[in-house]
């Protein structure tokens, strides 16, 4: 069993998070991490350091096994708040050989464990519904960006490795081509490297970098300009009284509450004939499609019908002039701002905790893990390389789809002619 | 006319590698048994190809041997050369394999047979299953004989359906001179088990006294024969080189000629065949570019002048035949002994069986070998060795046996056709098994010699050869690991962990062996058990990490889903997930930890409903 460890509290809100590793190796972590560790049950303050780098000076709680939530060994690490400290720790956890949980991993842990009732667990059914949401969008946006392209790429290499290695081992007494090792061999290190580089700059690193993502939409002349520049307290975007003022997407970037936040503006929707409106209006779709959260705004109180997914946040514009109940903001008099700027870090927080930033991180421990086995075999035979290409190709399951043997039967037998 | 005329505890239909091994397992477990066959000439045919073993095929060899079944033994007594396949790779994806003389194998099956107190030889042919309600009762022949039963096996090959194609000629036939056994299918079709069709084919057979030898070159058998069985110590008979020839352009320009002319390529076949025993035609058809493709001229026997050429299997007429072979280097004056030919066949989908090979729903009904979609000597002689195994525990009342996929070959077989069915007939490959390190054909006995002894299958020679070699290896690991030699250097100049390491982990490493022995390390055990030792030290960073994750499985398995009519109402469920698990019907958590998309949050959900399914 893995050890795994999450974050237990929305990131970002409020003046303490808690970071909960568990599983067999998860005193034995933590130790390596805060010196000596309190006895089970018992909280006591330590200086977390990772090497020479000071994490954080952290309340600890450990659990033995057996007297612990999951039931397995569990060290909860009580941090100062910043994100900035929360993903310090997670580095040097992950250094050691935890990883980063699934959502509902402790739940189920818990529950196997028989330490969790039946009503206990049913929050789980909401877990679920908002990490399909999360993982659908996610893979909207991995299929569309360099991330999407490369995992083509990688399974595309690593399933022709799979097919001259199974070719290699399984039709010895074939008259085939020479160097089909080699072959292999050369698409695994291919794939290797572009895993590693990716890991270490661009793409999944940018994705987590993005922070997420709230997209104002609506009618135009609803308020959403004026509502962005409100937010980001600066006069970013044009605001007239002219019905379609806004074309392109402007984006600002705010710390919202201590969780970092782009925000954009985007063109009102409408059917238009103006060609520059018209890709205005393309663009505002395809913004809020891949953000995260969405601000349906307009003075009806109405929301985009075909951009709505669950949790969005619909909210009445212009307060001052249409008074009532319900999610209101007035630009002009700043009338319930605070209300939707919490709602906004409820949303988000409650995303967090779902999937969100953490598929992105899960995608990387398992990034970095394939990239580990596809190294470790390079050097060695035929039987070791197949059995670290099943491995990398497991870890990557999420993002390739799986290969299976008969994936690689049918590249065989495409390529070889083979048979007696 | 109903009358008993006989009582048995296990019946198995059908003497092909499948039936043959269900019986003597049957009979190792001490049950009576029969078996029933068309013909007596039946008795461990070799179809076919007459070799035995091979990559992934010789690993079922060595596991259907450590659980003392016929095949290894029966292929050592009648191997005419031997060849260890994988040799300059690691011992997990080694194969041993053998050519054997047809009639000598024959020969020793005879004698094993006539050797097994507590079986019945029944020449006739089965026309019906006598059930009663869900269990089975006996089989009655075609002359109206009933014979009573516990437990039945079917293992009736390709007898269901048949039929033969040569050219544009059609005959019901299972094999060559055998006659079709259809009357069953019907029943089955009225139990509701599911059936599929599938087609294979065999290539001509050619006159050995025809072919000019001594143009051709020859490939010979390996100087220190790997036996199959784990009890060989000597080579029982002369060793012969095969020879090779190939096929040429106009080898080719006849064939594409003659294209309209095949059973294959003229629409009369419906079956599918298997990918890696494509056809000449389809070889010709589907890879232009190749201008020759490599044939090995195989002799049938010691004494036997029939060569089986492996390479050309065809369903072109018989004249078109002669004219391609004549086409190849070193045939130029051969003769036919027998055309070459394609078989249709049915069988049934082996998805509506259990793991032991049991016909859900119908208590002591087993199907073996050949009729469950799969193909080759070995497939069918591991199930029926299972199926055999189980109708006998079965008519003892004990409880079922079955195989996991990280225990034998054996188990990832039965795996793959209860769960996947079989679109085209269904060969081992080592690449089918995840736990392929582990897994290897050395330590067949040590794996599955235990289980053997536990089920009461293994008999006393056996036991006390495993019992001897099992010791001397616990011995020799003992004294490796206490044993330090220096560290080697590393590659890449890096400076070791620990300035020593025991002699068992210098094994695993390359010059390991080499290593040992220099430092004299090489403890005084057998030169059997020091192989098998080396093989292990090779894998045992591997199998250590293997086992834990099958522990894991194992968990899984334990926990029985409800149906997926059920697991579908969870809330929260994607409607990706829901089809997916419609269509996978997971019985367990673990096969629903394998549905592509699962999520650790969805399968808590499953197993919650799971819970409280049984609870209600
Ligand atoms: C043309 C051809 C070529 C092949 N080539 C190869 C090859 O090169 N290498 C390889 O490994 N495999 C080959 N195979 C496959 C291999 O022969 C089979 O997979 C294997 O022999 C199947 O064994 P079995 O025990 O299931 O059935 P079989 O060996 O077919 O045995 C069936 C038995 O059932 C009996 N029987 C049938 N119906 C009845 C009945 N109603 N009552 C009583 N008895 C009955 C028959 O008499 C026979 O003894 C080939 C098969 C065919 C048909
Ligand atoms: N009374 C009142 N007027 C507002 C408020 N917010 C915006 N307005 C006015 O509404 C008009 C449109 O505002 P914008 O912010 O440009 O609207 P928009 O939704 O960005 O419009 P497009 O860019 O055209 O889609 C301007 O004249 C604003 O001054 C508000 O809270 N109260
Ligand atoms: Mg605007």
């Amino acid at each position: 069993m893995d050890t795994i460890f999450a974050e237990a509290t929305p990131p970002g809100k409020g003046g303490v998070s808690i970071v909960r590793l568990s599983g067999p190796q998860a005193r034995a972590i933590a130790a390596r991490l805060a010196g000596d560790l309190p006895a089970s049950h018992q909280a006591g303050t330590r200086r977390l350091r990772d090497g020479d780098d000071a994490i954080d000076e952290a309340l600890v709680l450990a659990f033995d096994a057996g007297r612990s939530f999951t039931g397995d060994e569990t060290v909860e690490f009580h941090l100062h708040g910043a994100p900035v400290v929360v993903s310090r720790l997670s580095a040097a956890l992950r250094k050691h050989g935890a990883r980063q949980a699934a959502a509902g991993e402790f739940t189920q842990r818990a529950f196997l464990a028989g330490r969790l009732d039946l009503t206990q667990v049913q929050g789980l059914s909401d877990l679920l519904a908002a990490e399909t949401e999360a993982q659908r969008r996610l893979a909207v946006q991995n299929a569309s960006g360099l991330l999407g392209k490369r995992a083509t790429e990688w399974r595309e290499a690593l399933s022709e490795a799979g097919a001259l290695l199974l070719a290699d081992i399984d039709f010895p007494d074939e008259d085939l081509e020479n160097g089909l090792i080699d072959a292999a061999l050369e698409r695994i290190v291919a794939v290797r490297e572009s895993i590693e580089a990716t890991l270490a700059g661009s793409a999944a690193a940018e994705i987590v970098r993005k922070g997420f993502q709230v997209a104002i939409v609506g009618p135009p002349n609803a308020g959403k300009s004026t509502l962005l520049n409100r937010l980001a307290g600066r006069d970013v975007a044009i605001v007239s009284e002219r019905p379609g003022t806004t074309r392109d997407v402007i984006e600002v970037r705010l710390d919202l509450n201590g969780a970092a936040v782009s925000l954009f503006d985007t063109a009102g929707l409408r059917d238009s004939d103006d060609v520059v409106e018209g890709e205005g209006i393309a663009r505002a779709r395809r913004t809020a499609e891949a953000a995260d959260l969405r601000i349906h705004l307009s003075e009806t109180g109405e929301a985009q019908a075909g951009l709505l997914c669950p949790g969005d946040l619909v909210v009445t514009s212009k307060a001052d002039l249409h008074p009532g109940d319900g999610l209101r903001v007035s630009a002009q008099t700043g009338a319930g701002l605070d209300a939707l700027v919490s709602e906004i870090g409820e949303r988000l927080a409650q995303r967090i905790a779902g999937a969100g930033v953490v598929a992105h991180e899960m995608q990387r421990d398992r990034l970095a893990r394939a990239a580990r086995h596809l190294r470790e075999a390079e050097r060695s035979g035929a039987e070791f390389l197949a059995e670290a290409l099943w491995q990398a190709i497991h870890e990557l399951e999420a993002l390739v789809g799986r290969v299976d043997i008969e994936d690689y039967l049918d590249l065989v037998f495409s390529r070889f002619c083979i048979g007696k | 006319m109903f009358h008993v005329k006989h009582e048995f505890d296990v019946i198995v239909v059908g003497a092909g590698h499948a039936g043959l091994e269900a019986a003597a397992a049957a009979v190792r477990l001490g049950r009576r048994v029969a078996l029933v066959t068309l013909s007596r000439d039946d008795l461990g045919a070799l179809s076919c190809n007459p070799a035995i073993g091979g990559v992934g095929k010789g690993h079922l060899v060595r596991e259907i041997d450590a659980l003392d079944g016929l095949m290894g033994r029966l292929g050592d007594a009648a191997a005419i050369q031997y060849r260890l396949l994988n040799a300059s790779k690691g011992p997990a994806v080694q194969g041993p394999r053998t050519q054997t003389d047809r009639a000598l194998y024959r020969q020793a099956v005879s004698g094993a047979v006539s050797a097994m107190s507590g079986l019945t030889l029944v020449e006739g042919e089965v026309s019906e299953l006598v059930l009663s309600g869900n269990g089975v009762q006996g089989v009655r022949l075609a002359d109206g004989t009933v014979l009573k039963a516990r437990g039945v096996v079917v293992a009736t090959g390709t007898f269901l359906g048949g039929v033969i194609h040569i050219g544009n000629d059609q005959r019901p036939a299972g094999r060559w001179g055998g006659a079709a056994a259809d009357r069953l299918r019907h029943q089955f079709a009225e139990l509701g088990l599911p059936k599929g069709r599938l087609k294979t084919g065999t290539p001509p057979r050619l006159d050995g006294r025809t072919i000019d030898w001594a143009a051709l070159p020859r490939q010979e058998g390996d100087a220190k024969p790997v036996y199959l069985s784990f009890l060989t110590e000597i080579t029982a008979n002369r060793q012969i080189a095969c020879g090779v020839t190939q096929t040429t352009e106009h080898t080719h320009d006849i064939i594409r000629e003659n294209l309209g002319r095949s059973a294959l390529y003229s629409g009369n076949i419906e079956g599918a065949g298997p990918r890696y025993c494509p056809s000449i035609e389809d070889k010709i058809v589907k890879f232009p570019d190749k201008s020759s493709h490599q044939v090995f001229l195989e002799p049938e026997g010691l004494d036997d002048t029939t060569v089986y050429p492996n390479g050309v299997s065809t369903s072109l007429p018989d004249e078109v035949q002669l004219a391609y072979l004549r086409s190849m280097p070193g045939l130029s004056s051969v003769e036919m002994v027998r055309p070459g030919y394609a078989v249709e066949y049915s069988f049934v989908d082996p998805r509506s069986l259990r793991r032991t090979l049991e016909v859900a729903g119908f208590d002591g009904l087993f199907f073996a070998g050949q009729i469950n979609g799969t193909t080759g000597y070995e497939e069918a002689a591991a199930q029926g060795l299972v199926a055999g195994l189980n109708a006998a525990l079965r008519a003892q009342g004990r409880p079922l046996f079955e195989f996991g996929r990280d225990q034998a070959y054996i188990g990832v077989m039965i795996d793959d056709l209860v769960s996947r069915g079989a679109t085209e007939p269904y060969r081992m490959f080592t690449s089918r098994a995840e736990y392929r390190l582990s897994l290897r054909a050395d330590n067949a006995d040590m794996r599955l010699t235990p289980l053997g002894l536990d089920l009461g299958c293994v008999t006393e020679a056996r036991r006390l050869s495993f019992e001897r070699k099992h010791d001397e290896m616990a011995r020799g690991r003992e004294a490796l690991r206490t044993t330090r030699l220096p560290a080697a250097e590393t590659e890449n100049g890096e400076t070791p962990t620990r300035p020593w390491t025991t002699a068992y982990e210098a094994l695993g490493q390359g010059d390991g062996v080499a290593r040992v022995a220099e430092h004299g390390a090489r403890p005084e055990i057998s030169q059997a058990a020091w192989e098998a030792l080396c093989a292990e030290a090779c894998y045992a960073p591997f199998a250590e990490r293997q086992k834990k994750e099958a522990e894991k499985l194992a968990v899984g398995r334990q926990v029985s889903l409800p149906p997926a009519e059920s697991l579908i109402e969870i809330p929260g469920l994607s409607i990706e997930l829901r089809h997916k698990i419609l269509a996978v019907r997971p019985a367990t958590l673990v096969d629903a930890e394998r549905i592509e998309g699962m999520t650790p949050a969805a399968l808590a959900l499953l197993l919650i409903q799971a819970r409280q399914k049984s609870a209600a």
